[in-house]
């Protein structure tokens, strides 16, 4: 049976890998492969590198740290943050990225997961979808970091990239992301019921019950986090176990 | 890591570069597992010819594989190193050893007998939760039949999948790995010097590096 996945975030900028909140803070978190490597033996099922590099010519700097993980780490990596073109995408995956993530760009510019998917494949493209609740069972799209409102409806949206050609959907709700109070239950179900490509959750979790919640109760095909895994609060291998005691199907 | 250890000193493996994707990972875990051998990223005909091993990556739509695949001149190669030494075809460059994909309604090179089909838009697992496609994330792998390239690797361990289409060989005798996912498919072919895998042992960390270090060390 397929196990539902766990996927630990590291945050990248000027090429290193950072820790911090809300750009807050930043710190170097340590070498890359050797951060990859420990989240590995840990059991993650994939390793997503999200680029918060401010200007956008420090922003190749990330292909060096992909080079390095993929040659070394033998695991699934998804890449996002400043995709603008096709061809961003092509020298990820020239990287050893196996996908990536196209955040703001999708919203501005929908043809770009049309013509990415064409060129690489459905497989390897995932269209990242920061959401706020506007109200009961509503929730909107924001783009650039959550700054600035769209006035799509998440799961409208969610729909229209399934059509473009995306292969994936990280789902991150703003109003719960470094709240550590849970997944957006709602949000998450309402997007994974709605579409059929694969669905994972982001933001909030503050628990390992959290994690099990995001696929027994938020339909997520797979789940995300970050401060809980980087400050060695809960190893990945803690949170499989407690999926599993949950009746979850994971890897072990 | 178990397995074998890694083929001759000299061996010269070329990974077939017809320009599809990223091909970078399977020659870095091709390294890992058999550092004396060279591998090496080609497009060049000639080399592939000359080389002791070949692994036949995919990533993409069908269409645009096969199509690469003649545009690039790599045709008559590839089909020549599957007729004569190990043959490693991953993913869609597993697919593309078939007669047809349903994927672009696109023949294929007729290595194998049978059709590449789509996995269905409406399926569900036993407690009701709607099946996704792409079929995504490490699934189970049954040995079908003993193979030296399973060596090492316990029956049913995970490896990790990225796909909506799979392969059904008309001959089940070819059928050496399978695996569940609303339907029980084939996820892994053989015959005499090739095998042919749709799960990705370049990014199915212990298992997946056993494999390569087994095909490594084949020598059928």
């Amino acid at each position: 049976m397929l196990a539902k996945r766990i996927i630990p975030c590291l945050d990248v900028t000027a090429g290193r890998v950072v820790k911090g909140i809300n750009f807050v803070g930043l710190r170097d978190a340590g070498d890359p492969v050797e951060i990859a490597r420990k989240y590995n033996d840990q059991g993650a099922d994939e390793l997503t590198f999200l680029d918060i590099t401010a200007s956008s010519d420090q922003r190749d700097l990330i292909l060096g740290i992909i080079e390095s993980v993929a040659a070394q780490v033998f695991i699934p990596l998804t890449v996002g943050g400043g995709v603008r073109k096709v061809e961003d995408v092509r020298r990820l995956l020239n990287a050893g990225a196996d996908k990536i993530s196209i955040n703001t760009s999708a919203v501005q510019n929908p043809q770009l997961v049309f013509e990415a998917s064409n060129k690489h494949g459905a497989q390897c493209i995932v269209v990242a979808i920061d959401a706020k609740q506007t109200s009961p069972g509503k929730w909107e799209v924001f783009t650039h970091g959550g700054r600035n409102a769209t006035g799509l409806d998440a799961i409208e949206w969610a729909r229209k990239v399934e059509q473009l050609g995306a292969g994936e959907i990280l789902l991150t709700s703003m109003d719960r992301d470094g709240t550590k109070s849970g997944f957006d239950l709602g949000l998450t179900r309402g997007v994974s019921d709605a579409v059929g490509i694969p669905v994972i959750a982001s933001g909030g979790v503050g628990s390992l019950e959290d994690l099990a919640d995001g696929v027994t109760k938020g339909h997520a095909d797979a789940v995300l986090a970050a401060s809980i895994f980087h400050y060695g609060e809960f190893t990945v291998r803690q949170a499989k176990e407690c999926m599993a005691r949950r009746g979850i199907e994971v890897r072990l | 890591m178990s397995g074998a250890t890694g083929g001759t000193t000299r061996d010269v493996v070329a990974v077939v570069d017809y320009g599809m994707g990223n091909l970078r990972s399977a020659a870095k875990a091709m390294e890992k597992v058999a550092p004396d051998a060279k591998v090496v990223i080609s497009a060049d005909p000639d080399f592939i010819r000359r080389a002791d091993r070949v692994i036949f990556p995919g990533q993409g739509a069908m269409p645009d594989c096969m199509r690469e695949m003649t545009a690039s001149g790599l045709r008559e190669a590839v089909l020549e190193a599957a007729a004569n030494k190990p043959f490693l075809g991953i993913c869609v460059g597993m697919q593309m050893l078939f007669d047809w994909s349903a994927e672009g309604d696109t023949p294929g090179l007729g290595i194998f007998k049978g059709k590449v089909q789509r996995f269905g838009r409406d399926m569900h697992a036993a407690d009701g939760s709607r099946l996704k496609v792409p079929h995504m994330g490490w699934n189970e792998v049954h040995h079908d039949r003993a193979h030296p390239l399973w060596k090492g690797v316990p029956d049913d361990d995970r490896y990790y999948f990225v796909h909506s289409f799979y392969p059904q060989p008309e001959n089940s005798q070819e059928s050496v790995g399978s695996a569940d996912y609303g339907v029980h498919f084939t996820c892994a072919v053989a015959r005499d010097n090739i095998f042919g895998v749709q799960f990705h042992p370049e990014k199915s960390h212990f298992a997946g590096l056993t494999l390569f270090s087994n095909f490594a060390s084949w020598n059928p």
